[in-house]
């Protein structure tokens, strides 16, 4: 009944392409922009901010990551975890090198380090399928891992091997270190991933979007179509590890503070980002921010919120639950709804177009 | 459809919104950052047993510290930072008296928000060996003793052994493959040119834990005539049953504290009589303490431990950890003459802590555990350990207490110490005036 396009005309061939074609839509956005940028930072309490709304918008973006390689293109990539890393230990190494330069500068310019090293480990997929690839990509993650660890020069041979994450200013307001905020650095964080989006959004609806999407359906196909499959499976995969670079380097610098970043890109996070990818819906944006907001509000749900809603639950015991909530919930997708929650999030506007009178 | 919409929307509000309990100001809330879950179960539960019947016991008996009563709560972490840092989030608007994180991951995370917070660190014996400097680290305490201190007393049990002379031995160190493992390597170093021996390095990766073929290969290759062990969870039962195995002399395998659980050694079976561990207190359920704990709590069915689980190493250490607590709460108490003390008046308890053996004596420790003492610019007091051994169903004390080599260990702490806090622009200087003990 409200939610309907009747008598929305569309007069430019720019508004017949526009990624959000119905006003009810823009108006949505509108409105989660608003709860995200100014009711949450006004009413969120300090735990709610730090613990709960920051690593969503972190996964977020790091699925995203995933998303564009995965979903969009089809190369499924185990290694995520370990382009986050690159991109946290290359924002460590230039901010330390260069601690001047804005730290906002340096997070996004660490995604291109993640990209050239993500391109690198992409050259496989241009003979390599399936598994195989999933292999050459699991490599990668081991590579890398062991270089975090190996590497002193990275950690800034610090005997404690943890990335220090000293304090940098925007407008003289501290953003990263112990004395910034939760709301200031949810903020950051969230112009950082609102612009990404866009950024990925124009990108996937465009020519290069489309190029993916042909290579992922069948690539000899597109490559008949005049598709060269190297630049385009290179591309892919240094756009999404730039993606999961810039989540990685908010990771430590936003979220984490700093501390044992080997331990935090393990081969566990790239699994954790492939399942949110999953669950939320391969190939589409906004499954990203589904995936991540229930793979990673749902273990919070159970450990701090049933007992502060007055459920008492052991948090062993909401630990060994979530662990067979994922798996089922993996299971439960894999066989009925494979597209995730972005296929049921479009069914339900479906529904809701022709309601109160479905035909 | 429009049912459970609402109450998704109603749990999702109460969870948003959800505010942070707040204790009655009589009470003294000490959360427990524990893990019973995930790879490193194995030694968590144990250890989380002992902390908890240990406050739980003053409870019971003595009605709290200072008749104040203690509100535990624990909070599950899975030896994982990620969840650990949840953890500090959820209970840092509640007033904690202090935080013991459980894990270096997560002890490194908490480091810098400590004087944000103005919530005190207790890491027991692990963390940020450098955090042994008051000076630099005001609020962050790891008594009784780092690891730095461990590889020189490991040292100088050899030096014992060996008669004074370790010149053309070979002493290895296998170690897990991440920043808690490497801790030693400094200390070893520089012992190593003082004393003339060989030092040879053996790193296992984390994901490796359970298959160390050939680091004991490459030891048997080596003659290695020592080995430290400086590792954590699977590791070290791996690394125990490995030596009986190869036939490595097992009294000279000598593990960190953190590699003294007793099923670490119960995995080499009967070849593991004769492993050694380094250790700050004793082993079993003889000491008023414990009977104390027994009675108090296990008889009341208050505790999650077995009967026969008291008394073993790590659940001592559990113990041990509390007991720590609660002293530096008492010793806050004495200090600021308040009842129901904070963060801040516990920081200045633990700066002043120090637990003589009278007052062992009066806590039911007499030989369980040595004089600690804490000074302001000496966070942890570098405190005397001693050698345990394996005697095939519990560890026994095999050595005197002795002293770690600070003359050594002192001047790498400060150096390590002032690296840390010149990388951080924004490390503030230390405003809070010094306790006297």
């Amino acid at each position: 009944m409200f939610y309907r396009e009747s008598g929305q005309f569309k007069k430019t061939y720019a508004a017949d392409m526009a990624v959000f074609p119905i006003l009810q839509d823009r108006i949505g956005i509108a409105i989660i922009l608003f709860v995200a940028a100014v009711i949450i930072p006004l009413f969120g309490s300090t735990f709610f901010i730090s613990s709960v709304m920051i690593p969503f918008l972190v996964f977020s973006l790091a699925a995203m990551g995933l998303n564009i390689v995965t979903g969009y293109t089809g190369l499924i990539s185990l290694g995520t975890g370990a382009f986050m890393g690159v991109g946290a230990f290359a924002c460590y190494k230039l901010t330390t090198i260069f601690p001047n330069v804005n730290i906002i500068i340096w997070i996004l310019a660490s995604g291109f380090f993640s990209a050239a090293i993500g391109a690198l480990f992409g050259l496989p997929s241009l003979r390599i399928k399936g598994f195989y690839l999933a292999v050459a990509t699991l490599a990668a993650q081991f590579f890398l891992e062991w270089c975090f660890v190996r590497i002193p020069w990275l950690y800034n041979y610090s005997a404690s091997g943890a990335i220090q994450v000293p304090q940098r200013t925007l407008f003289d307001l501290p953003i990263t270190g112990a004395n910034a905020t939760p709301v200031t650095r949810y903020l950051v964080l969230l112009g950082i991933v609102v612009f990404l989006t866009w950024i990925a959004s124009n990108i996937l609806h465009g020519r290069i979007g489309r190029t993916f999407m042909a290579v992922r359906d069948m690539d000899i196909a597109a490559e008949l179509m005049g598709i060269r499959l190297l630049p385009a499976k290179l591309m892919a995969f240094a756009l999404s590890s730039f993606y999961c670079g810039v989540a990685g380097a908010v990771m430590m610098f936003l979220w984490y503070g700093g501390g044992e970043a080997a331990d935090a890109f393990n081969i566990r996070q790239s699994f954790n980002i492939l399942f949110m990818v999953i669950i939320g819906g391969l190939g589409s944006l906004i499954g990203c921010y589904f995936g991540a907001a229930l793979l990673s509000a749902v273990p919070l749900i159970l450990k701090f919120g049933f007992p502060a809603m007055g459920i008492a639950i052991g948090s062993q015991t909401a630990e060994h639950i979530n662990h067979l909530f994922v798996g089922s919930l993996i299971i439960f997708f894999l066989i009925v709804e494979p597209h995730g929650l972005a296929r049921l999030w479009q069914i339900m506007k479906q529904k809701l177009r022709t309601w109160p009178f479905p035909y | 459809m429009k049912h459970p919409l609402t109450k998704t929307a109603l749990a999702a509000a109460a969870f948003a919104s959800f505010a942070v309990p707040s204790f009655a100001q009589d009470s003294i809330y000490v959360p427990l950052l524990t893990y019973r879950t995930g790879p490193f179960a194995g030694s968590g539960v144990h250890i989380a047993n002992g902390m908890r019947d240990y406050l739980e016991m003053l409870n019971q008996r003595d009605g709290g510290i200072g008749g104040v009563k203690i509100v535990i709560e624990e909070c599950e972490t899975g030896y994982d930072t990620k969840k650990g840092v949840e953890c500090y989030e959820s209970v840092k608007g509640k007033n904690p008296v202090l935080i013991g994180p459980y894990s270096t991951g997560i002890t490194l995370q908490v480091i810098p928000k400590a004087a944000v917070d103005k919530i005190p660190v207790l890491s027991m014996a692990y963390g940020l060996s450098a955090s042994a400097d008051g000076t630099n680290f005001p609020w962050v305490f790891n008594p009784p003793v780092t690891y730095w201190d461990g590889a020189s007393v490991f040292i100088r049990h050899v030096i014992q052994a060996e008669k004074g002379d370790l010149k053309g031995k070979t002493i290895g160190l296998i170690h897990l493959d991440a920043p808690f493992g490497k801790e030693p390597i400094p200390v070893l170093e520089a012992l190593a040119k003082e004393y003339g021996f060989t030092l040879k390095l053996y790193p296992v990766p984390a994901a490796q834990m359970q298959n160390q073929g050939s680091q004991w290969l490459a030891i048997r290759r080596d003659k290695v005539d020592w080995i430290y062990n400086q590792g954590w969870g699977a590791m070290n039962p791996t690394a125990v049953k490995e030596a009986v195995k190869n036939g490595f002399p097992i009294d000279k395998l000598v593990g960190v504290w953190w590699a003294g659980g007793d099923d670490d050694a119960r995995a080499g079976e009967a070849g593991a009589k004769g492993y050694k561990t380094l250790n700050f207190h004793n082993t079993g359920a003889d000491f008023p303490v414990m009977q104390d704990i027994l009675k108090h709590v296990h008889e009341k069915g208050l505790s999650q431990a077995k009967k026969e689980q008291v008394g073993e190493n790590l659940y001592n250490r559990g113990v041990y950890n509390s007991m720590l607590i609660a002293e530096a709460v008492r010793t806050a108490q004495k200090i600021t003459g308040k009842k129901a003390v904070k963060g801040e008046d516990v920081r200045r308890g633990l700066e002043a802590l120090n637990i003589t053996e009278a007052r062992l004596k009066e806590l039911g420790m007499e030989g369980f555990a040595n004089a600690v003492k804490v000074a302001c610019d000496d966070h942890n007091g570098h405190n005397k350990v001693f050698v345990s051994q394996w005697d095939g169903t519990k560890y026994v004390k095999a050595s005197e207490w002795m002293d770690p080599m600070k003359s050594i260990v002192r001047p790498l702490i400060e150096a390590e110490a002032k690296d840390y806090v010149s990388k951080d622009a924004g490390w503030p200087k230390r405003t809070e005036p010094c306790e006297k003990g």
